[in-house]
């Protein structure tokens, strides 16, 4: 593809500055090799480099250039710029603090993942060699570990929007999954009785917001629903 | 008194399984109720007098009306529970929510049971 012209609309916010945020319309000429939306942020930077975002790995591995794309949350190094509608429309992600521009604080969205205790509680002593699972143990694993925590579906989640301090949220859920569904944890029946709680987990709809964003195409909804059954065959 | 994060009651496994299982069957109820009403010969207030008369109607009746409080309590205080942020305020529409649906539980049993 040739060069060409792309058109943009981006939420822009300095609290040093502005006192109210706005929204800035701005184009960029991009070159033959520029493919995602990332290059065109790198590009729109270069012209006015006071323009903020998070970035990092620039292929879908970090999740640090989570933003709000033509209404859709998505990795801005994953989208290809040709696929979108101008004037593509750039926010942060809906319902964190901003911090500034594209970047909003993570804090109560990493404090709900740390709420899951996201590693492996395994009191034995460590064998010699590693934990073994079976392939079917191990292929449980799958659709869980891939998150990489860019927050595209917990900020896209109305339940995670009126209540981020109490509900745990889609990446957190998937997340806490993830180490409830590990043959190699000892600690299955905390982790269920961390979660048994009106806001922590049955905050969620089922509205599946989070399905349609993850970037890895993940599936919190399912894991949500499998820690549901884990609990009723629990009680019942 | 400082403003400390709290979570973990303890419940709403409960309330969530009541509410699917009763989905059900008030679902199952109405294609049952809707199919015996298209085999009616008439649809008129003698007919639905007779439908009401047999205690079998009435029965399920009853636990379909039952059935729709639960499930009304869980989804409605669920609306409490996501936009409603002062415990005070919250409580206080809890507890109006509740009265009202036992009260509209006492009600139904009066129209199911009247002579």
């Amino acid at each position: 593809m040739s060069k060409r012209t792309v058109r943009f609309k981006i939420y822009r916010y300095d609290p040093d500055k502005d006192a109210a945020p706005y929204m800035q319309d701005i184009s960029v000429e991009l070159d033959a090799t520029d493919k995602k939306l990332l290059d065109a942020l790198v590009r729109l930077k270069a012209k006015d480099d006071s323009l903020s975002f998070r970035r990092s790995c620039r292929e879908g591995v970090c999740g640090s250039d989570a933003i709000n794309i033509n209404n859709k949350n998505g990795l801005a190094c994953l989208t290809d710029i040709d696929s979108l509608k101008q004037p593509v429309v750039l926010r942060p992600l809906p319902g964190l603090p901003v911090i500034r521009d594209l970047i909003v604080d993570m804090t109560q969205f990493f404090k709900q993942y740390h709420s899951i205790k996201p590693y492996l509680i395994n009191d034995d002593p460590p064998p010699e060699r590693e934990r073994l699972q079976s392939p079917e143990e191990r292929e449980e694993l799958n659709g869980l570990y891939e998150c990489i925590l860019c927050a595209c579906c917990s900020t896209a989640c109305p339940s995670f929007w009126w209540n981020p301090d109490k509900f745990v949220g889609p990446s957190g859920l998937l997340n806490a999954y993830r180490f409830i569904a590990d043959t190699r944890d000892q600690a299955t029946s905390e982790r269920l009785d961390n979660l048994e709680d009106p806001y922590r987990l049955f905050r969620c709809h089922t509205i599946m917001s989070c399905v349609d964003v993850c970037p890895k195409s993940l599936n919190p909804t399912r894991a949500i629903g499998k820690i549901k059954d884990l609990m009723v065959r629990r009680a019942i | 008194m400082v403003n400390r994060h709290i979570v973990g009651a303890h419940y709403g496994l409960k309330d969530w399984l009541a509410q699917r299982v009763t989905a059900i069957y008030m679902a199952l109820f109405t294609l049952v109720f809707a199919v015996r009403l298209s085999c009616l010969p008439e649809l008129d207030a003698l007919a639905w007098q007779g439908l009401f008369a047999s205690p079998f109607t009435r029965f399920f009746g009853f636990i379909f009306a039952l059935s729709l409080f639960y499930h009304a309590w869980v989804g409605v205080r669920d609306i409490w529970m996501d936009y409603v942020k002062p415990p005070g305020v919250r409580l206080a529409l809890h507890l109006i929510t509740l009265l009202l649906l036992i009260g509209y539980a006492g009600w139904a049993v009066h129209i199911l049971w009247r002579p």
